[in-house]
């Protein structure tokens, strides 16, 4: 029963628990069993709060068995990603220099994933303060991909999406500053979005690029992605960048799944030259599904991405740069003191925690920050970076006049193996190639699985992106991509996977 | 930092003005007087107990948003107008970035190169009437940091603590920093205009009522900038920011010093370091603190957490709409009206009693009788008690709408001077209004001639030696016998009847 269970998608989920044919107890309970099995090998969590998870079950249970209206995703647990605060569950971003801190308050979407009645499982694996693309980076250790444990499941949302890929949550929480959603999709066979700027509250959210940062949902289906969408999205009042507008039809859109007549467009920058063949090969293939579907393709150029990623190496460690100062010692988290100091000033402190507590790329991006923002290269750097954002905006406003939706694969390449970039920093930059625009233009974009690259047999990722507060666009087209590919392969694409060495279990 | 105490050497007053001409600018630091603070729904009630006021926002914990405070933006607009500044139609915050254990997120939330106000001017009037013009640079808002007490060391300083704790309350609470152009032209007058122009904005503030003003808590404090150059010279000498000058005497005192000891440091052939001085209130000196070299760098940029505030024109002018005139104009207008000398009208003011004879005006009482009441009676038990007149108008809930009802009784001929302090014992009492006291205590004035008239034969009776003198004209002894008639009435009675009657019989 246990395996069978925690394979369902989160919408039949939510339709067992409502005809109750299974507890949220036994759902949540199936979901620990699970993690107790393979955590071991994928290293998702960082924190499993077995015990909050259940009550939060049993709250459920016992509201249903009153008959009390209830949220659709009652009782269907979830995993959050550890940049999220969460009242009384230790948040630490991957750092050490967060280690042992537990958050006074829940994050918004946090709120709203309790209000909802969902069991919140625990907090998964991240790369330091999400700069990464691996989980590499993070101080505790990578997660590793469930297709092959030697690899990466990407970054920095790894933890999120190696949980749902191992079938350990149906759902998750994650935060996509320039692609932290996307890749680790892509790279694990799953889906998640980055909503539109501001479509879902930043509060809680602990900050790494303010200007950039969009938490979002992680799910194995594209009609799961958008149910947990809805959940966490709408008008926050905490946080000043959040938009007032109606939370987009994003379930409606994924159940219609209809793309006939909508434009499709292939932006020629974001494919080709620079991407792995068999991902290539697996964007094209799902493209002729669309335009099977009913679809336009059209191609559109958009010259100023290929600044995108030179704009987000100074923005982000410039935001970052100030928004990680506040880590200093002085109110909570690590705090070491100066070896031979004994008389140590408030300052020394500061620097001898930060010195311990940030690993390396969180300091060398805080370095470069501080460099770009400096006065006398302020307009050379941060100043220039702004005006290419700009001018992505711009690019991104004129293809959308030709394109209700852009496509591009989402990764240039499948997962790589564990260690293969820790070495090389720009290399480890340039998996987010195609994902980053949509976070310097503020636009929600998808990444879905298009299937598995036939030279490494590893899955492939298709990117959609829609205008900003348009995020419907992007269920409709993934909803409809999703259900030729699966009729194609004859199931969804993780039940190819390998199945995963389970450490002893006790039920 | 250089914690030296030595005594730096000055020249003196007359030397420096004949060498120098100085050039000031100041920064003024106001704390709004918002119910919450600037960019989180925590309280800014004064002298709560340490960190009792806080919240995940302004104590910078990680994950929490800011949000604007849009009374306070509102403040700040309104301060710009007062001061004659334009307002900006689009401005954005900025993160001002650097390391201080009081301040939570190590950046502070401020205003960079788009301030809400730039370009205004105030008008200050000196004691002889002399109007010296002072022009506004800017007014931007931004939030206050903790406070850091050091505990443990001899002086209270962070030199010598064995450690140092933070109060956070402070943190997040509004600011707006004005700051002037620098003011030239101001020679041997600059002490008194730099005084001039910090109480002449106090009490701008005080009638917008967007702050206390109280430079004693610091909720307004000044920063005085100071540079000398040889007289008949245009480059600008190197300038000095003397920290924590927080009284309107020690911003006078503060110009005066600096301008001397750059002066003595000038005239010795040294230069002035630019640095930041502390102004030590005690021995009327500064020390020198932080050095200010160019290489200090904020890394100002926009601060992404918030979105650009923007005003409408109509907001901005319901705005100046609702502006109160200005404080200098209203004391010339009421002095007029109510016909009070220069000296009256100074007391007044300095007392904090205009906007309560103003009131009490409003409420019936002339001018006159409204000032004796609040400068006389009320004034001596106000001082009884140690705390001003508003303070104790406050604390007694004393109001203008009851001294007016008092001295309603008192002209009408109902009570003289002595019942209505009678009465107005009751009414600190609690024993109800001005008439109510008097309906219970039985005051009242004696009408029946007779009993005046008898009261009055008999204090001639037994007074010959005076009547005599009055009866010689020397009407000033009538004083002496209309005491003793009031005495004889047992207070009830009507003194200047007393005198009518009296004057009448000793036929004068
Ligand atoms: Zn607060």
């Amino acid at each position: 029963m246990t395996s069978e269970l925690v394979k369902l998608t989160a919408a039949a989920m939510a339709d067992a628990l409502t005809a109750r044919e299974v507890s949220a107890r036994e759902l949540t309970q199936a979901h620990l069993d699970r993690t107790a099995a393979v955590d071991g090998a994928v290293h998702s969590y960082l924190h499993v709060d077995a015990e909050g998870a259940l009550a939060a079950a049993d709250v459920v249970d016992a509201a249903r068995a009153q008959g009390r209206d209830l949220h659709r995703l009652a009782g269907v647990p979830i995993a959050v990603k550890d940049v999220m605060a969460t009242a009384g569950l230790p948040t630490t971003c991957g750092s050490r220099i967060l280690e042992g801190w537990v958050p006074p308050y829940d994050a918004t979407l946090v709120s709203r994933i309790k209000a909802a009645g969902m069991p919140i499982l625990g907090k998964t694996n991240m790369d330091e303060f999400a700069m990464g693309s691996s989980t590499e980076h993070s101080a505790y250790g990578p997660s590793h991909n469930p297709w092959d444990l030697e690899r990466i499941p990407g970054g920095s949302g790894g933890g999120s999406s190696s949980v749902i890929a191992s079938f350990q949550a149906p759902l998750a929480i994650g935060t996509d500053t320039g692609g932290s959603i996307r890749q680790p999709a892509a790279v694990t066979g799953t889906c998640g979005t980055k909503p539109t700027y501001g479509g879902v509250s930043r509060y809680g959210l602990v900050a790494l690029a303010s200007s950039l940062d969009q938490a979002g949902p992680c799910a194995r289906t594209v009609l799961d992605t958008a149910l947990l969408h809805e959940v966490i999205a709408g008008h926050d009042p905490l946080d000043s960048t959040s938009i007032d507008a109606p939370v987009p039809a994003c379930v409606t859109a994924a159940q219609r799944a209809d793309v006939r007549g909508m434009r499709i467009g292939i932006v020629r920058e974001l494919t080709g030259e620079g991407f792995q063949a068999g991902v290539q090969q697996r964007f094209d293939e799902a493209v002729a599904h669309l335009v099977d579907a009913g679809a336009e393709v059209v191609e559109v150029s958009c010259a100023s991405f290929t600044y995108a990623l030179a704009a987000y190496y100074l923005i982000l460690p410039s935001e970052a740069s100030s928004n990680l100062a506040k880590f200093d010692a002085m109110r909570y988290g690590l705090r070491v003191w100066p070896e031979g100091l004994e008389d140590a000033s408030a300052e020394q402190v500061m620097a001898a925690t930060r010195d311990a507590g940030f690993g390396d790329e969180v300091k060398r991006r805080i370095i470069l920050g501080t460099y770009a923002l400096s006065s006398g290269y302020y307009d050379a750097y941060y100043g220039s970076a702004q005006k290419a954002r700009r001018l992505i905006a711009d690019d991104f406003a004129k293809a959308f006049q030709s394109a209700d939706v852009l496509v591009s694969p989402t990764a240039p390449t499948t997962a790589f193996q564990l260690g293969d970039k820790l070495d090389d920093p720009m290399a480890m930059y340039l998996n987010d190639i195609a994902t980053i625009p949509a976070n310097l233009a503020g636009v929600p974009g998808m990444s879905l699985p298009s299937g598995l690259a036939p030279e490494d047999g590893l899955p492939t990722g298709f990117q959609i992106l829609a205008p900003a507060m348009a995020d419907e666009r992007l269920y409709a087209v993934g909803s409809a991509l999703e259900a030729r590919l699966t009729a194609a392969w004859g199931g969804q694409l993780l039940d190819r996977a390998p199945a995963l060495p389970t450490s002893e279990v006790a039920r | 930092m250089s914690t030296t105490t030595s005594t730096d050497a000055i020249l003196g007053w007359d030397e420096t003005l004949a060498a120098y001409e100085p050039v000031m600018g100041l920064e003024v630091h106001v704390e709004l007087g918002t119910a919450t603070k600037m960019f989180c729904g925590c309280p800014t009630t004064f002298g709560a107990d340490p960190n009792t006021q806080v919240c995940p926002v302004c104590l910078g914990l990680p994950g929490a948003l800011p949000v604007v405070n849009e009374k306070g933006v509102e403040s700040a607009i309104r301060i710009g107008l007062a001061l004659n500044c334009e307002i900006a139609p689009w401005c954005r915050f900025a993160r001002k970035n650097y390391f201080y254990p009081d301040m939570p997120k190590n950046f502070q939330t401020s205003q960079y190169d788009e301030p809400i106000a730039f370009g205004g001017h105030l008008d200050v009037e000196l004691e002889d009437g002399t109007v010296y013009r002072v022009e506004i640079e800017r007014a931007h808002m931004e939030e206050d940091t903790g406070k850091s007490l050091h505990v443990g060391g001899a002086t209270g300083r962070i030199h010598g603590a064995t450690h140092s704790l933070v109060d956070y309350n402070r943190a997040g609470i509004p600011l707006i920093e004005i700051v002037t152009k620098p003011m030239f032209g101001a020679g041997e007058r600059a002490p008194e205009i730099a005084r001039a122009y910090v109480a002449t904005l106090r009490d701008l503030l005080r009638a917008l009522d967007v702050s206390d003003v109280k430079m004693e808590q610091g909720s307004m404090r000044c920063d005085v900038n100071v540079s000398l150059r040889p007289k008949g010279t245009e480059k600008l000498g190197t300038r000095t920011e003397t920290k924590n000058v927080n009284s309107l005497r020690s911003v006078e005192r503060a110009v005066r010093y600096e301008m001397q000891r750059h002066a003595a440091v000038l005239a010795s052939g040294g230069s002035i370091v630019q640095e930041t001085r502390h102004w030590h209130e005690d021995t009327g000196l500064t020390t020198a603190g932080r050095i200010k070299s160019d290489a200090e760098d904020y890394r100002y940029f926009p601060e992404p957490d918030l979105v650009p505030v923007a005003p409408t024109e109509e907001a901005v002018e319901a705005l100046r709409a609702s502006l109160p005139e200005p404080p200098a104009q209203r004391r010339k207008r009421l002095q007029a009206a109510y016909g009070f000398s220069d000296l009256e009208m100074r007391d007044a003011i300095n007392a904090g009693l205009l906007d309560l004879i103003e009131e009490t005006v409003a409420a019936g009482a002339s001018a006159s009788a409204a000032r004796k009441w609040w400068s006389g009676e009320i004034a001596r038990r106000a001082n009884g008690e140690g705390v001003d007149v508003p303070t104790y108008a406050a604390q007694l809930a004393v109001t203008p709408a009851q001294v007016a009802e008092l001295e309603g009784l008192v002209t009408s001929g109902r009570l003289n001077d002595a019942m209505a302090r009678q009465v107005w014992e009751g009414v600190l009492a609690g024993e109800g209004s001005p008439t109510q006291v008097a309906d219970a205590r039985g005051l009242q004035l004696v009408r029946d001639s007779g009993a005046l008239e008898a009261a009055v034969d008999a204090v001639i009776a037994a007074n010959p030696d005076v009547a005599q003198k009055i009866r010689e004209g020397k009407v000033q002894a009538v004083g002496a016998l209309i005491g003793q008639v009031m005495r004889e009435m047992r207070g009830q009675g009507d003194a200047a009847a007393a005198r009518e009657v009296i004057m009448a019989r000793l036929g004068s």
